[in-house]
């Protein structure tokens, strides 16, 4: 046979035997290793951070949920809402909506956005905050603003018959500032606000 | 606290971090690839193997070591992607279809990571370690060593040999890359990045809605597609995913370990020829440009002049909130100057001109700080053309680091420099041309062109981020973009390693007064203006039709 041939033959085998054993290293110790040490230093947050109430999972708090009136699309007022999601918030359909900064659709869609959330919370279309009228990009953010949970407050009190001021002591409890001054932006997890909510409710 | 002085704060502590660990780890990286002992581990895994570590290769041999091995890496991943519905721990999801199989295949061998699929609903447990991540981890190395053996050119004289391919490949992965990941894996799973094998989980809200939960081995993947320069996210949302990415803390680690190697191989290399200003004369220009960028974007983010935003009263389409612009922004041009393209933000939604410096920061062929190993030899390529255009210049033949850049040389370095741009102008023409392009768009107009122009210049460039509107997943698209990351990877690295045997075969020109000295600024500033002129050049009228087109008229 051909030399070249047996040479190639031979490099390719070398190839493919330091590829399976690389992947032993890299594809199977070093995962088990990290899972590992995961599971058993960081059991709950190796695990999505679960969060549960009366002894039942209701989600992750880093998985934001819909909000919405039971089998429909529109929101129900009684809780704090989320950032709009063009996947209505289902963590198997991720990512967002791909728009341009000024495509038309986009425009029409903020506008929409815009008129719905003022008319929703009975404020003025200037006090909506831009994360209320935008896709996030994971399309199952957590978070809202400081802002957007601001001009909540009125609606969430009244539809669930408690004293705003509560509700906005409610709000100031759960909004996480910067980290060490400067990391992350000022922010409310919406899932543990409603849970918290749910519990001033019951009371 | 403004998000401005935020945002300044979180720059600053992220160019202290890199700074502090530049010149450790870059000595760290020299004396690997230096050194003549072998650890316990790498010589198991050299007996496994049948190579002998110690054996030198001139850039043939070198050469046929790296195809040979990324061709194999290829035809595994597309077999394991074609037959994960059999496997265990399948989690249901079907076989991958062979177009998308092998787009998918190339895309994670090659370092770029584009990702035509969504991995929530697609990839098993067994594909993402067994086949994605370790391809995470030997691309990255593959990557490093066609560096070394660059930098072994500049440093060795009258041999052609440039070190064991084999070795490099090992050497990288056990004592590079493995360490650095499982601190980093670790630290994310303490701030909250998921790690487990289990299922698909179903709950119940306080709505009554059913959510359902993705598992995975997360944590241990994020570590290494952010250090490798790979980009490839267990996700369809990447790091913009909680799970992956969950707050300001992990989203500044995953910046920095997409930056760290890029930026401290400059040091090995100085430390391998010698001399370590000639390593920060390197460093200074990618940091330039790296700044430089980052500046551009982060200010039109923050002045968000789209319609949309406008009418928001922000750029914040298409953003986390617990990110937001000034971070979003930092990520988006760490990602398209290094071959990373993992996103944390959606690059199709920022504003037109932040999307033209994104697209920007991949022409110019990632080198500022560039993919792991690739940055630093398309850096050290720029710098022959800067010293060639010097030599023009004064009418002497032109020398770098006591080597002469001859007529084979800068053949051989031009060649280098015209790959990439070939492929994504002859791509994106192409696509636009056969109608293919514009059915893959979400957009429409100037921003709709940029889509595509965006997919052919990250594939091409093996960065793997995309202006995610664009619908990749077509027989056309997935086959074309295959063909570029395959191209735009491996032919400059026949070049890279032409190059390296030849100028290691060369005996060393003594320095004399006429000498361009090379470690100083004025030569940063030379190779700078290089780099700008030659893309500008290159990419201006492309760039025109699509986000200068967008950002001025708004």
């Amino acid at each position: 046979m051909n030399t070249s041939v047996v040479n190639t033959a031979r490099i390719l085998w070398a190839a493919l035997r330091m590829l399976l054993v690389l992947t032993v290293v890299t594809g199977v110790v070093y995962p088990l290793v990290v899972t590992g040490v995961g599971q058993a230093a960081f059991h709950d947050r190796a695990n999505g951070s679960m969060v549960e109430v009366d002894g039942k999972e209701v989600g992750s708090r880093l998985i934001g949920q819909s909000w919405n009136l039971p089998g429909t699309d529109r929101p129900d007022p009684r809780w704090f809402q989320g950032r709009p999601s063009h996947s209505g918030y289902d963590p198997l359909a991720t990512g967002s909506g791909q728009l341009g900064a000024s495509d038309p659709t986009l425009v029409k869609d903020v506008k929409a956005a815009k008129r719905q959330v003022a008319a929703f919370n009975g404020v003025a279309a200037s006090a909506v905050p831009a994360d209320a009228v935008t896709g996030s990009a994971s399309a199952i953010d957590p978070d809202i603003s400081p802002a957007y949970a601001g001009i909540q407050v009125e609606r969430v009190a009244e539809a669930n018959g408690l004293p705003v001021p509560q509700v906005r002591k409610l709000v100031e409890d759960h909004t996480r500032g910067r980290t060490l001054g400067f990391l992350d932006q000022p922010r409310v997890n919406v899932l543990e606000l409603n849970i918290a909510l749910r519990e001033l409710a019951a009371t | 606290m403004s998000p401005v002085l935020a945002d300044v704060l979180l720059v600053t502590a992220l160019v202290g971090a890199l700074a502090l660990v530049h010149r450790p780890l870059g000595d760290h990286m020299a004396a690997v690839y230096s050194s003549k002992r072998h650890l316990r581990v790498e010589q198991w895994i050299y007996r496994a193997v049948g190579a002998n570590p110690d054996a030198e290769m001139r850039w043939p041999a070198y050469l046929r070591g790296v195809l040979a091995f990324s061709a194999v890496s290829v035809l595994f991943l597309y077999v394991l992607q074609r037959v994960q519905d059999k496997l265990p721990l399948s989690l249901g999801f079907k076989a991958i279809t062979p177009d998308q199989a092998f787009n998918t295949a190339v895309s994670f061998v090659s370092n770029t990571n584009w990702q035509s699929y969504a991995g929530e609903t697609a990839m098993s447990h067994v594909t993402q370690t067994a086949g994605l991540a370790v391809q995470n981890f030997v691309s990255a190395a593959v990557g490093m060593a066609v560096a070394v053996a660059l930098v072994r050119g500049f440093a060795r004289s009258r041999t052609g040999d440039l070190g064991n391919f084999w070795t490099d490949l090992v050497r990288g992965v056990v004592r590079v890359l493995l360490p650095i990941s499982v601190v980093a894996a670790v630290l994310l799973i303490a701030a909250g990045a998921v790690q487990n094998f289990g299922d698909i989980h179903t709950l119940t809200t306080l709505t009554g809605d059913k959510q359902d939960v993705s598992p995975g081995a997360v944590a241990s993947q994020e570590a290494i597609k952010n250090l490798g320069t790979n980009g490839g996210g267990f996700f369809n949302a990447n790091s913009a995913h909680p799970f992956e990415n969950p707050n300001g803390f992990t989203n500044l680690l995953e910046i920095f370990l997409l930056l760290v190697i890029p930026f401290s191989l400059p040091r090995t290399f100085g430390r391998m020829v010698g001399n370590v200003r000639q390593g920060y004369a390197i460093v200074a220009a990618m940091g330039i440009i790296w700044l430089l960028a980052v500046v551009a974007v982060t200010w039109v983010e923050f002045a968000h002049p789209g319609t949309a935003s406008q009418i928001a009263g922000g750029s914040t389409e298409g953003k986390e909130q617990r990110f937001g612009e000034g971070p979003s922004s930092l990520f988006a041009v760490s990602t398209t100057m290094t071959s990373t393209g993992s996103v944390n933000s959606f690059h199709d939604s920022f504003q037109g001109l932040s999307g033209g410096v994104l697209l920007l920061g991949m022409m110019l062929g990632e080198i500022a700080p560039g993919g792991v190993g690739s940055g630093l030899y398309g850096m050290l390529i720029m710098a022959v053309i800067a010293v060639f255009i010097a030599g023009l210049m004064v009418g002497r033949t032109p020398e770098y680091l006591g080597k002469k850049i001859g007529t084979r040389e800068i053949k051989l370095a031009a060649c280098y420099i015209l790959v990439t741009p070939a492929l994504v102008l002859i791509g994106t023409a192409l696509a636009m041309a056969l109608g293919t392009g514009e059915s893959s768009m979400t957009n429409t107009g100037a921003h709709g062109f940029s889509e595509v122009l965006y997919a052919y210049t990250s594939a091409s460039n093996n960065n793997g981020s995309a202006f995610a509107g664009f619908a990749a997943n077509t027989e056309y698209h997935n086959t074309m973009l295959g063909l570029c990351m395959a191209l735009g990877r491996f032919l400059p690295m026949v070049f890279v390693l032409a190059l390296a045997g030849s100028l290691a075969g060369q005996k060393p020109v003594p320095d004399t007064a006429g000498t361009l000295r090379t470690e100083k600024p004025l030569f940063t500033g030379l190779l700078v203006g290089a780099i700008m002129i030659i893309t500008g050049l290159t990419f201006f009228p492309a760039l025109a039709l699509g986000p200068l087109a967008e950002g001025l008229a708004t």
